[in-house]
């Protein structure tokens, strides 16, 4: 036995500078940098309100909100470098699309309904997947997603109390808010990935504590816990075939169409081509500030010396 | 072109150590600084920060951590407990 099955066995984590498997680092770096780049991407749906929020208190819980993320991509490229990836090529291979973020953030957000829906569904259901995470085997992997998860929950929160409000608004704005909840409930269902029969690197990434539970796994425990959720909201889920099963203790629930799962994730969902334009623009756009910053400390240094 | 990494270390409170909180990128000890108060502390986590770069760690090695912790296993001596007090014996 290796160190490194060792040091799994034991439940301990490994850190940066332990022996492991090529295809061990390779895995993690694809999976860190996978959920960095979603943080980073994840920042346009909401940011785009940040201007039009109606009121100064949505504003600035929404601004914080987006900072966040902004904050929870840049704790992952820092996990993502402690294995030998480097930042500069982990953006290039975003913006080449070399490497995947969540597909979920290639659909619109279309009113300010859908603020709330995604900081309830999809931020929700970013904390069932990242729980676990918390307890990952790779060190600052794990340390990384504790700090986020802290902070998730607020995400959640506001936006369930947004979606509260709204509910009791208006007819108008109760419509906004199950408009917003038909068009993220399936896409958020997405979120935990193929099922299980079809996720070859679950049973690996299972063997070496990597993840904890399985992709239908999560998806059971999000839609339980979002259906008294949405009760309580006074919504309804879009799925016909929703309801509880006595016998398992969950709730039974309708097929996601998997057809527009890969579709989204080869390219072709709502969004792909302008979050990829907007993220490669703010690196083009952002060069000469990162330049002059260079610049300016190769000076002091040059100065001091 | 890219900014050198920066490892950030947080005291979260008067009276502890200040800590390991991870690593960012910046061109600087000022940038460093202010991107380690926006990336670490958003939420009152810290009192100070020290910021330093991470080619300036030394670090030991995991290959020789059994040897290079050695000298202190076999030492059982250094604990309290090695010692035996009878039972009526004060405040010891």
């Amino acid at each position: 036995m290796t160190d490194f099955d060792a040091i799994i066995a034991r439940d301990q984590r490994i850190e940066p500078r332990d022996r492991m498997p090529d295809a061990y680092r390779a895995t993690m770096v694809r999976q860190i940098a996978q959920h960095a780049h979603s943080e980073i991407i994840g920042m346009q749906p909401e940011g785009r309100w940040i201007t039009r929020a109606p009121s100064l208190r949505r504003k600035a819980i929404l601004l914080a909100k987006v900072q966040d993320e902004a904050g929870h991509g840049l704790y992952l490229y820092a996990a993502a470098e402690t294995l030998g990836a480097d930042r500069a090529d982990l953006t290039a291979k975003l913006i080449s699309g070399a490497q995947k973020y969540s597909s979920i953030f290639n659909y619109p957000s279309l009113t300010f309904a859908d603020v709330g829906v995604i900081g309830w569904l999809v931020d929700g259901a970013a904390i069932c997947n990242q729980v676990p995470l918390c307890r990952t085997s790779y060190g600052p992997y794990a340390r990384a997603m504790i700090r986020i998860c802290k902070e998730e929950s607020f995400h959640q929160r506001q936006g369930y109390e947004l979606l509260m409000t709204m509910m009791r608004g208006t007819p108008a704005q109760r419509e906004m808010v199950q408009d917003a909840v038909d068009r993220w409930w399936w896409p958020s269902l997405m979120m935990f990935g193929p099922p299980d029969a079809e996720s070859p690197n679950t049973a690996r990434s299972m063997a070496w504590k990597i993840k904890r539970h399985s992709n239908d796994e999560l998806r059971q425990r999000f839609v339980d816990m979002s259906v008294p959720q949405a009760d309580a909201l006074g919504i309804r889920l879009p799925d016909p075939e929703l309801r509880w099963n006595e016998e398992r203790g969950h709730y039974d629930f309708g097929e996601v169409d998997w057809e527009e799962f890969r579709r989204v994730i080869a390219g072709d969902g709502p969004c792909n081509a302008e979050r990829i334009a907007v993220r490669r623009a703010a690196h083009e756009e952002g060069a000469w500030v990162r330049e002059a910053a260079s610049a300016h400390a190769a000076k002091r240094v040059g100065r001091a010396a | 072109m890219s900014w050198p990494l920066w490892e950030v270390f947080i005291r979260a409170r008067r009276g502890l150590n200040h800590v390991h909180a991870g690593s960012l990128r910046a061109a600087d000890e000022a940038m460093a600084l202010h991107n380690a108060r926006d990336l670490y502390t958003r939420r009152a986590e810290g009192v100070s920060i020290w910021v330093v770069r991470s080619e300036h760690i030394t670090a030991s090695s995991p290959e020789e951590r059994d040897p290079f912790f050695a000298p202190n296993a076999d030492k059982i001596y250094r604990h309290p407990t090695f010692y035996e007090i009878p039972d009526d014996v004060p405040h010891i």
